[in-house]
Parts: C-alpha cells; sequence; structure tokens
C-alpha cells in the first residue's frame, strides 16, 4: 500500500462523480487529519465495494483517528446501513444523530452587547471530516461484535426538505434514535413507523439542536460565569503565555 | 346449561369440545385490555421512567416507555460551554459511575489537542474508572434482591458500596460527582495512604461478592424468578444496540477494553471478559457479578504496578481544541459510552453527540416486555440495569 497521507481512504477516487460534489474547504479538511493509511479501514473499504457500494454512492470517506468515517448519498443511505450490516458483519447499532453545521448565532442577538458569544466559534460554515454539501447530516456509528471494529456513516440532507430513509428496517435500535432526531433537528425518516417526540412535550414547537435555536437562558441573561472569564489572547500572545498546569 | 345443549356437544369431536370450553371461559372470564401506569415514580426505574403497560389479565400486550422526564439538553447545553465546563454536565449523565463518564470525553479533548496524559494518571483514570464499576454494580447486586422481594441484600449493596464511594472520596472530594479530570490529566494525586486503603477495601469487594453469590443466586425463589425471565437473543440484542453486561449476558463475547480502540491502561492489564449463555434476568446477574469481581481483581493488578511522576501534562492555560472530530467510546458500567465530539477550534465544543449506555439498552423494552407477567417486568427492568439521567441526557 502507498503511504500517500492522502489516499488513506480508498473509495475517494469515485468520488469525483458525486452529484452533489464536495465542496473546496473539505479537501483541506482531509489533509488535517489524515494519518497513514489504516489497514482495517482499508479492508472495511473494500468489503464496502465488494457488497455494492461503491460508485457515485460515496461521496468520500477518510479515516478520523481509529474512527473510519465514510458519507453516502442521501438516496443511498439505507442501502449503505444494509451493506454495512451485512458485509461488515456491523450487527450493533451505536447511534444515529444529527449535525447542523450552520455558524452558532450570536447569542443575544447580533446587537447584543459585550461578549455573551462564549465559547466563541467561528461564524462562517465550515464541515467536518469527508465534508457535507450544506448544513444539514444525518450521522450514524454501526459497529461488528464478531470483528471488533465500527464505521461512521454520514448522509447529506437538503436544508429546505430534510428527508432520508428510516433505518428501522436494518436495525430495530434505530427507532428511538429517529425519533430523536427528528424532534431535535426536524429531520423526516421515510418509513420510520412513528415518528413522535420522544423527550419533549407533544405540543413542543421547533427544533432544540438547530443552531438557530436559541439556547433561552443565555438570550434572558448573559452567562454568570462570564465575569469570571479572562479576555481571550491572541493567537501569538497565547503562545508565548502557555504557563503549564504543572501538578 | 341446557340439556338441548348438553346433547349437542355431546355429538362433537373431542377437540372442537376443547375449544368450546375455551370460548365460555373466555365469554365469562373476559379481562379486556387494561392500560397499567408503571411509574414515572416506581423503584424500580431509579428515576422518572414511565411505562404504558397495556395488560391482557396478568400478561404484558405491548408496553411503551415514555420517557424524557429528566431530558436536561446536555447536547444544546454543550455548545455553549468551554470543553473544562463541560466536564461538570457529563458527570450527571450516568451519576452512579460519574468518573467513567468523564474519560472518554477527556480521551476525545486528549486526542484533538494531540495530548496525552502521564502514565500516572492513566493509571489512577483506571483505578477509578473501576472502582466506579464496582460500586455501580455492588449497588446493582444489593437491588435486584429488592426487584424479587427481599430486603436484605438491598442493605448489603449499600453498605459495601459506601466503602468504595469513601476511596472515590478520599481522593476526588465528592461521592457521586468527581469532577476530576482534567484535559491532560488529572486534579491531584492520590492521598497518602490511599494506596493501602484501597487494597482493604477490594478485599470487602470480594467478601461482598460471594456474599451475594451465596445469598441472591443461590436463592431459590431468586433463581426461580430471574431463570428463564426476560430472554434477549444476541442478535436481537446487538441489533437495539444494547451494550456492556447485558450483551455479554446473551453469550457475545466483546468488550470494549479488550476489543475497541485501546484505552487508558487496558491493554496491560490481564483480565478475563466474562459472559453466559442463559441471556435471561439470571445471566444478567452473574455477568455483573463476576464483572465486580474482575475490576476488583484490576484494581489490585494496577495498584501493583503503579508508576511514579506527574499527574498532569503541560497544557496551555486556556484550552482551545483544533479543529476536528473525533468518535471516542469507552465500556462503562451500564455499557458502551461514547461521545462524538466536533471541533471548529473554539474553546467549546461545536456539537457533541453523547451516545449513552442506558437509552439504547432501554429501547429494547417494548420488544422484550410483549408477553411477559406483571411481577416479571420488574425483574427484568431491575435486571437490564439503567439510570434515568443516562438515558434522558
Amino acid at each position: 500500500m502507498a503511504p500517500d497521507p492522502q489516499d488513506d481512504a480508498t473509495v475517494t477516487d469515485e468520488s469525483t462523480a458525486v452529484d452533489d460534489g464536495a465542496p473546496a474547504e473539505a479537501t483541506e479538511d482531509a489533509v488535517d487529519s489524515a494519518s497513514a493509511p489504516n489497514p482495517v479501514h482499508e479492508e472495511m473499504a473494500a468489503l464496502l465495494q465488494a457488497g455494492g457500494l461503491g460508485g457515485d454512492s460515496v461521496a468520500r470517506s477518510e479515516s478520523v483517528f481509529d474512527d473510519y468515517v465514510v458519507r453516502v448519498a442521501n438516496r443511498a443511505w439505507r442501502h449503505a446501513g444494509e451493506i454495512a450490516r451485512d458485509a461488515l458483519e456491523c450487527d450493533y447499532l451505536s447511534f444515529i444523530a444529527g449535525i447542523d453545521w450552520a455558524p452558532a448565532p450570536k447569542e443575544g442577538g447580533e446587537e447584543a452587547s459585550g461578549d455573551t458569544s462564549q465559547p466563541a466559534q467561528p461564524t462562517e460554515m465550515t464541515f467536518g471530516a469527508a465534508g457535507s454539501a450544506g448544513r444539514f447530516q444525518v450521522f450514524a456509528h454501526v459497529q461488528s461484535t464478531r470483528r471488533h471494529w465500527g464505521l461512521t456513516l454520514k448522509t447529506d440532507l437538503d436544508e429546505s426538505a430534510p428527508t432520508v430513509e428510516s433505518w428501522v428496517p436494518l436495525y430495530p435500535g434505530a427507532d428511538w434514535h429517529e425519533r430523536e432526531c427528528w424532534e431535535m433537528f426536524g429531520f423526516v425518516f421515510e418509513g420510520h413507523p412513528s415518528l413522535r417526540h420522544l423527550y419533549l412535550p407533544a405540543d413542543f414547537e421547533g427544533h432544540p439542536l438547530r443552531k438557530d435555536f436559541p439556547l433561552l437562558a443565555r438570550v434572558v441573561k448573559p452567562w454568570p460565569g462570564l465575569v469570571d472569564v479572562e479576555a481571550m489572547p491572541g493567537e501569538p500572545e497565547a503562545a508565548a503565555d502557555t504557563e503549564t498546569a504543572q501538578a | 346449561m341446557s340439556t338441548e345443549r348438553m346433547v349437542a356437544t355431546d355429538q362433537l369431536a373431542p377437540e372442537a369440545l376443547h375449544h368450546l370450553a375455551d370460548a365460555q371461559i373466555n365469554v365469562e372470564l373476559d379481562t379486556g385490555d387494561m392500560i397499567l401506569n408503571l411509574g414515572p415514580q416506581h423503584p424500580a426505574t431509579h428515576g422518572t421512567l414511565r411505562l404504558v403497560v397495556r395488560l391482557d389479565g396478568e400478561r404484558v400486550v405491548s408496553a411503551d416507555p415514555v420517557i424524557g422526564y429528566m431530558h436536561r439538553g446536555y447536547e444544546k447545553l454543550t455548545e455553549f460551554r468551554t470543553y473544562p465546563q463541560v466536564t461538570t454536565l457529563i458527570n450527571r449523565i450516568d451519576w452512579l459511575s460519574s468518573f467513567a463518564n468523564e474519560v472518554p470525553f477527556m480521551d476525545a479533548a486528549e486526542k484533538l489537542m494531540d495530548i496525552e496524559a502521564p502514565p500516572r494518571a492513566k493509571y489512577i483514570r483506571t483505578i477509578l474508572t473501576e472502582l466506579s464499576r464496582i460500586a455501580t454494580f455492588l449497588l446493582f447486586l444489593g437491588e435486584m434482591g429488592l426487584q424479587v422481594g427481599a430486603l436484605t441484600p438491598a442493605f448489603y449493596g449499600f453498605r459495601d458500596r459506601e466503602h468504595v464511594l469513601n476511596l472515590i472520596e478520599a481522593v476526588t472530594g465528592g461521592r457521586f460527582h468527581p469532577n476530576f479530570n482534567r484535559i491532560g490529566g488529572l486534579k491531584d494525586d492520590l492521598p497518602w495512604g490511599w494506596v493501602a486503603e484501597c487494597r482493604s477495601v477490594m478485599d470487602i469487594v470480594f467478601e461482598a461478592c460471594d456474599t451475594f453469590e451465596k445469598l441472591v443466586a443461590g436463592n431459590e425463589i431468586f433463581e426461580a424468578r430471574t431463570r428463564g425471565i426476560g430472554i434477549i437473543p444476541a442478535d436481537v440484542g446487538s441489533s437495539y444496540g444494547m451494550s456492556g453486561a447485558n450483551l455479554r449476558a446473551s453469550g457475545v463475547d466483546w468488550d470494549l477494553r479488550r476489543d475497541g480502540p485501546p484505552y487508558l491502561v487496558y491493554p496491560e492489564l490481564d483480565f478475563e471478559v466474562h459472559t453466559h449463555p442463559d441471556a435471561d434476568s439470571f445471566a444478567r446477574y452473574i455477568v455483573r457479578l463476576e464483572e465486580t469481581r474482575e475490576s476488583a481483581r484490576m484494581v489490585l493488578q494496577c495498584l501493583d504496578a503503579l508508576p511514579s511522576g506527574p499527574v498532569m501534562a503541560k497544557v496551555p492555560r486556556i484550552i482551545k481544541v483544533p479543529e476536528g472530530e473525533v468518535w471516542v467510546e469507552t465500556e462503562n458500567p451500564l455499557g458502551q459510552m461514547g461521545y462524538y465530539v466536533i471541533s471548529k477550534g473554539a474553546t467549546g465544543p461545536f456539537r457533541v453527540k453523547i451516545r449513552s449506555a442506558s437509552f439504547s439498552n432501554v429501547s429494547i423494552l417494548p420488544w422484550l416486555l410483549r408477553g411477559v407477567f406483571v411481577p416479571d417486568v420488574i425483574t427484568i427492568l431491575g435486571s437490564l440495569y439503567f439510570i434515568l439521567g443516562d438515558i434522558d441526557r
């Protein structure tokens, strides 16, 4: 195997003809977290391809520490789960969850005086491992109790109508995870037996884990711990000021 | 019954008569479905879990867990905290083994920052993680007796757990919420004389396990109430995401301490993974009993091998985690605990997905409770062993 850090994800080669196309900044991320090729991840990639998940179904894949992240096309979501379950023997569903990549709004609105947005987050939208076509993504982690490996599958959702196929026919445990995701992000899982509220009251409106859903406690009153927080030093200054906490 | 009818039934085949009798009983003793609300306040639910159970007589037709009474929205709150502040929140996910909750999050932050905790810190983390496992399981071993109506073991469980909690308190200052981990190590070293104290407490733990084995597991009534009850086949359990001792009691030989990505000092320890072929409530009791002993052995191994040195790595005064994402999973007392941390280079996480064990362990209940008797619902709930904070987060 070629120890090319860019080539640790073997499925990447097919990623050119994706319908949504990986954004340019995502390629930089790949360089960031790229490490030596992981033989386990390569084996998983080969099995995924042998199982029938290849071509334009796979947008990108990437090794992130011990985890293998594969981003698949939205229409291939259930198919990908099926291949992971059958070809990779991933019999265990760890979780299904959503991500909203939108930058966090400034707490208290744009006019808020003082720094109420602790901890500071970037204001432009950037994407994580394996990239994204837009704001919403669903990701899931499945594992094999026999092969002792696991992978994270991601897929992009349309911002105006976020829908994706349900995994309940594959993993019955997906039921609650998808209900939680529907409640928290407003993602619709097609084929789910009953999408209803899990944690929140049945008449709750809004999707709390979306970034534009305000944390009311912080809007009403600035974080009380704020007075204790020292002003954030600039990057070069912070490097010079690196005090160590040595016990 | 009229004579005509007697004559009529005389001419029927014996099988038909049998059905007729069934039909008559059904007419006379028709119970109809009854909806029973179990909880939200019930001792077997360790908090506020509500089960809407539809009953046909004594048998459960369907069960629908209603959760969320303790939902605190931690995934949202983490987005408004700095990394060191998040520790306080995640302490309260599974409040019986708070220390074990902290470890994977610290691991995630350290991986992203490319910091490694010093060896001594790793050993102490392992010891405290195993101690919290022992404390959690001792409570289970006692409380499981309570679920079948035996009061004594519960007191023994609480009594013996207190010794372990005292150890944790001596190191961290807190019995339940140590908040002792720092990114890059630990807040403090072990207090003087603690190692000797810990060794003597491990003797108490071994003794407690022997007691529970004789008093509870060897009890005829306990066996009658748990054997063959709540059977979870391995493939069903794993497809629901059930993990930890529950899954090992279904015969799945999978423990993240041995089989997952290496963390803490588990690769250096010599330990066994216990499984049980029976997959019932009794098997789950036995597996946890064996794991308690195994944990005590691991603590002793760690104490023997405890290296000297600092407990804190060099870390910047202000924690800023570089951009990236990481999935970290550990074998917690209740099962697989994982954090998917996404960082955007700020002082706080951008998104944290908290994968807690009890959430998935409990999601199997609608499948598992179908067709069982009402009293068995309680033993099954007890044997799955969940913490509400771990379900609702």
